[in-house]
């Protein structure tokens, strides 16, 4: 052993910085591969010559990614405000879950994409008929989880409650709505995912601007580049629509187990 | 009820039954149950897992309905849980999210008074029980004995006239156990609140109770009620003397006559 301290050093550097680690490794396999196999670049584009393309036309990425984005984020917290709200309907009534919920599992096995040229036929070539699909297909992962965690109480817990005698309101905010949470950030981690999935599919179907648009042009004009430069920020984006919520979550839930180990091994 | 002295009833129980349905045929969980627990007594429910002990501890609390016969709480029968109650589990359910503070105050929110006029009982409540300190830690950052007197904090909060516990410390090694025991009894000693307590161990039955109540299953059963004739306060070593010993093989030898307890090695 030379030093135990530098594969301690590289040990720390990438568990810090996993993701981009991961990633930059990837695009270096990617870089080397691609020169010795000569991969022709309308098939396979190198990675230098889509971030040389994302330099050069940084504009056309940013203004069609914000549009891509905003959509997305109308979705995702029209889904997560409806889906928790629904959850929440689903566990206090037995006739909802019944009915409601029973559908709304029996739908999340149709595959939802299919749906996407009906929602333009409904809600119109638009903004309106990107955020219907992706609200659509990343609803599912916000009730589900929700309906689980405010479900999963300790059955103790709520008899003590009970014999507090402070009334379902305060049993709900104090004490399963906080149960939830962790549950519903796991669902909103799925489901900001989806819903770029499915701003992108309604983008497909019919769109003027997006991401997706931008796909679907560079396609005509075997711009294979471009296809990739659109996807390399569709790749950024969703990376950072997740961590930002798993970040939100570490600073909401400082209890939850799973953010236990760290927090202790920082010390408090 | 022979030459007990008679206090005002807390819990006057007759003729209880408690029948839950099935589609197999009905289970009865408790049969004829007769009760009485006096203002200010401290009493054990002490049987077997299945005996109904449970089933009563939540009947009394007002969290099941029973089928028949008569239950009253402070003179009036039930329909929900009585006021004036507080509850330990042999689990604490503390909440993950809360301090141990905001956790000790869960009560006060829930009964809708005003936070701040119970933060310093709380505060002080959490010094008697050994947890001062710990105030602002969170339920995963403290030990299982710990944690049981935080829960024991919640319940006294808003000072209670009655206290069920239902196998509070089953869940702890003994010499926590017997910590608990000690403090427990200097409560009850203190405070004179009635106390139901419900107990696997013959031992900590006999160590706490004015009277302990022996259980049988099938159907779940009262066979018979022991007042525990011991001075108190009561130390550790109590349980060594020749008095202790009579009580603990009494009821022994009625678990083994109820075929709940086969002691004879095979």
């Amino acid at each position: 052993m030379i030093a135990g301290r530098a594969p301690g050093l590289l040990r720390r550097i990438f568990r810090a910085n996993q993701v981009v680690v991961v990633i930059v490794g990837f695009l270096v396999v990617w870089q080397v591969a691609g020169t010795i196999f000569k991969a022709p670049p309308y098939l396979l584009p190198l990675p230098s010559a889509i971030l040389a393309e994302l330099a050069a036309r940084p504009k056309i990425y940013a203004i069609n990614g914000a549009y891509t984005l905003y959509n997305t984020l109308i979705a995702f917290a029209l889904s997560t405000v409806i889906g928790v709200g629904m959850a929440i309907a689903i566990v206090y009534s037995k006739f909802l879950e019944k009915t409601l919920y029973t559908f709304l599992v029996a739908l999340n096995s149709v595959p939802k994409v299919a749906l996407a040229p009906i929602f333009v036929l409904w809600l119109g070539t638009g903004d309106a008929s990107k955020i219907g699909i992706a609200f659509f297909i990343a609803i599912f992962a916000i009730v589900v989880d929700a309906v689980l965690g405010l479900r999963s109480v300790d059955p103790e817990m709520l008899d003590l409650a009970r014999t507090l005698r402070g009334g379902e309101l305060k049993v709900l905010l104090k004490i399963r709505f906080p149960n939830a949470l962790p549950s519903i950030f796991a669902g909103m981690k799925v489901a900001v995912s989806l819903a770029l999935v499915g701003v992108i599919v309604g983008e497909f179907v019919v769109s003027k601007q997006g991401l997706g648009h931008v796909i679907l042009v560079s396609q005509g004009v075997f711009d294979t580049t471009a296809m990739f430069g659109a996807i390399f920020v569709l790749a950024f984006l969703g990376t950072v629509l997740f961590y930002g919520i798993e970040l939100l979550e570490r600073r909401l839930l400082p209890w939850h187990v799973s953010h236990r180990s760290q927090r202790a091994s920082t010390g408090h | 009820m022979g030459g007990a002295p008679q206090r005002p009833a807390k819990i006057r129980i007759q003729g209880l039954n408690k029948v839950f349905p099935a589609e197999n045929g009905d289970f009865r969980a408790l049969s004829g149950v007769d009760l009485h627990l006096g203002d200010g007594e401290f009493v054990s429910l002490l049987g077997p897992s299945g005996c109904g002990k449970s089933t009563l501890l939540r009947l009394i609390a007002g969290l099941e309905s029973i089928t028949s016969g008569s239950l009253e709480v402070d003179g009036r029968s039930l329909d929900g849980p009585p006021a004036g109650l507080g509850m330990v589990f042999q689990r604490d359910v503390l909440l993950d999210w809360r301090s141990i503070l905001d956790n000790v105050l869960l009560p006060v929110e829930f009964a809708g008074g005003r936070r701040d006029d119970y933060v310093t009982r709380a505060r002080d409540l959490l010094v008697q029980y050994g947890l001062a300190g710990f105030e602002d830690r969170h339920p995963w950052q403290l030990s299982g004995g710990m944690r049981q007197r935080a829960a024991i904090c919640r319940a006294l909060i808003l000072d209670p006239s009655f206290l069920i516990m239902d196998e509070p410390f089953g869940a702890l090694d003994a010499l926590t156990r017997d910590e608990l025991n000690i403090e427990l009894q200097r409560l009850w000693q203190t405070t004179r609140k009635s106390v139901l307590f419900v107990t696997h161990s013959i031992a900590e039955a006999v160590f706490l109770s004015d009277r302990v109540v022996v259980m049988a299953t099938r159907p779940g059963r009262i066979v018979e009620t022991i007042a525990i004739d011991l001075p108190r306060p009561r130390d550790l070593a109590i349980r060594e003397t020749a008095s202790f010993g009579r009580y603990s093989a009494h009821i022994r030898d009625l678990f083994e006559r109820h075929g709940v307890l086969r002691t004879k090695p095979s």
